[in-house]
């Protein structure tokens, strides 16, 4: 169990903009994955963690130590602090083979045990037949897997990796994700991630902490951020929303039922707690959630007319871009059914529709 | 024509001991200013680069202060050796240590600076200490910029001429280095001896920087 309080300010200098990180968080067994932009703070926190950075204030508590103080001044090395801690680049040390770079991070066990457990790991990474040989050597899979391993092999209390697909390919990551869920599976060692990538957050992450600028805008599991994001800072920066101005017309709780204008139109929504009638919201929907249409005729109950203006071919179907900056993806079957509508209209599933 | 080879003897055996104590004070200053923060860091970082601008003369002038007949540091030195230290093949070796000790310092520093901080990083999250990580990861890592380094100071130490001047003096066949063998070829006439001497240490040099540049990492 990790719990973290940290506050850091950095001084306005004149190649960077002052910043100052401040937050509060937990992480117990499982992935907790750290989300935001490049510059978020994310690897701040990691490294103050780790102890390669001190922040100004705040607390660091790993199980029933304490890492950092500063109330009582307390800031233990890194070597004190048994965290684990998986680089960008990996960083394995590109003068030793692989079983050295082992052998090395085992070094402050016991001589007899220290040679079981390389012994262990090299068979549960599967890198037997990579272990004799350098960094530069072995594939980048095993790189990937040598790195993981050297992490874990000194059973530290927490496992920190700093955006560990960065620059993988398709296969790589998908092989990085499957070791990363083994040791979730073998160890008990929580995990935190820190990732720009929202589908890493679905592929591994129990929790998901958004972070902008230094702080945390929302927290809870990779499914309730995407299906509510809380305000348009995370919905934009989850990047997986039509992002459509809009104002309330009616609320009715009791047939959980709200009302919006967008532009000309009017669309019905299920009931939103916590806003007024009248406000200026910004309304997100998914582009798959959308469906499109021939236009016949009247326009149905939250349907609303645009011109198509492009298609994108996508890895899983197609996305249409319509007027208004309205996107809808649709399958290539869909497509292909519908490709000579002469109009198009785009309807709105009102359970679908959220406002921030 | 007869040559006297014992300045060339010399030159080598000041170089090779000063390049020695260069290596060893050197690597532990650079080290420090490489990963050490304090004050006056840039005020050491300064004085260990004077040497690079300063005139030999002034340098000399310095070392005679210092370690003269007259200073307590000579003084106590000739009431344990029974013999003064200047214009003695030490005093050469400490000129030579002097002139070659600034450019050692410089480029070990840039050598273990330019190790990427992850590599010790990762080394401390594993518990390693500060000297284990040293040793065993940033040491074999810039190995060949450091010793492309001492190979380039133990050219410099060979070549100094004004320091050791002053603190070693001009005695032939104990104090008398290639550089001021020269400098008393030319002065006396013996221009064919000169010829030689130039000739030769033009080689060795040659050789020395042919061998820093292999040993310098590849430039991509």
């Amino acid at each position: 169990m990790l719990r973290a309080k940290l506050k850091k300010t950095f001084q306005n200098h004149p190649d960077s903009p002052g910043f100052v990180l401040d937050l509060e968080f937990s992480a117990s067994a499982g992935v907790t994955v750290l989300f935001g932009a490049s510059g978020a703070g994310k690897t701040l926190v990691l490294d103050s963690i780790a102890g390669f950075v001190k922040p100004d204030e705040g607390r660091i508590l790993l199980d029933d130590r304490i890492l950092y103080d500063g109330a009582t001044g307390v800031h233990l090395s890194p070597q004190k602090r048994y965290c684990g801690y998986v680089f960008q680049n990996y960083a394995l040390f590109p003068h030793m083979t692989l079983r050295q770079n082992l052998e090395f991070a085992a070094e402050r066990q016991p001589r007899l045990e220290r040679y079981r457990h390389v012994a262990e790991m090299i068979e549960k990474f599967q890198l037997g037949e990579s272990a004799g040989r350098r960094p530069h050597q072995v594939s980048g899979g095993q790189r990937q897997r040598c790195s993981i391993a050297r992490a874990l092999i000194g059973a530290p209390k927490v496992l920190l990796l700093d955006e560990p697909a960065n620059g993988l390919d398709a296969s790589l990551r998908a092989d990085l994700y499957d070791a990363l869920r083994q040791v979730r599976r073998e160890f008990k060692t929580p995990i935190v991630l820190v990732t720009h990538d929202l589908s890493e957050c679905f592929e591994l992450g129990e929790e998901m902490l958004v972070i902008r600028e230094g702080k945390i805008v929302q927290q809870g599991s990779p499914r309730q951020i995407l299906a509510s994001p809380g305000n348009l800072e995370v919905a934009r920066l989850l990047g997986a929303f039509n992002l459509l101005e809009g104002e309330i017309r009616m609320l009715d709780p009791g047939r959980n039922l709200s009302r919006l204008q967008m532009g000309e139109f009017e669309l019905e929504g299920p009931y939103f707690p916590g806003h007024l009638k009248g406000d200026r919201v910004t309304i997100c929907v998914r582009p798959e959630q959308l469906r499109v249409h021939a236009r016949l005729g009247r326009l149905g109950q939250n349907q609303i007319p645009a011109d198509l203006l492009n298609v994108v071919e996508r890895p899983h179907g197609l996305r249409l871009e319509f007027s208004g900056n309205i996107r809808v993806t649709i399958s290539r079957a869909e497509y292909e059914r519908q490709k000579d509508n002469r109009e198009w209209v785009i309807e709105f599933p009102s359970e679908a529709l959220r406002v921030v | 024509m007869a040559i006297d080879w014992f300045p060339l003897w010399l030159s080598l055996r000041v170089a090779v001991v000063s390049t020695a104590l260069a290596l060893g004070f050197g690597l532990w200053l650079a080290y420090v200013l490489a990963n050490r923060e304090f004050r006056g860091k840039d005020v050491l970082d300064a004085a260990v680069s004077l040497p690079l601008v300063l005139p030999p003369t002034v340098l000399g002038y310095y070392l005679l202060v210092l370690v003269g007949r007259a200073s307590p540091l000579g003084r106590t030195w000739e009431a344990i050796f029974g013999s003064p230290l200047v214009f003695t093949g030490t005093a050469a070796v400490l000129a030579a240590l002097l002139h070659s000790l600034p450019l050692l310092v410089k480029s070990t520093r840039a050598a273990l600076e330019s190790v990427d901080r992850n590599y010790e990083r990762a080394a401390r999250t594993m518990g390693a200490s500060e000297w284990k990580l040293f040793w065993r990861v940033t040491l074999p890592l810039a190995w060949r910029s450091i010793l492309a380094a001492v190979v380039l100071a133990f050219a410099r130490a060979l070549g100094d001429f004004g320091v050791t001047l002053m603190v070693a003096g001009n005695i032939p066949g104990r104090t008398q280095t290639v550089a001021v063998a020269i400098y008393d070829a030319v002065e006396s006439g013996n221009g064919a001896v000169a010829r030689v001497l130039v000739l030769v240490i033009s080689a060795v040099a040659l050789v020395i920087l042919t061998v820093a540049n292999r040993l310098s990492p590849k430039r991509v």
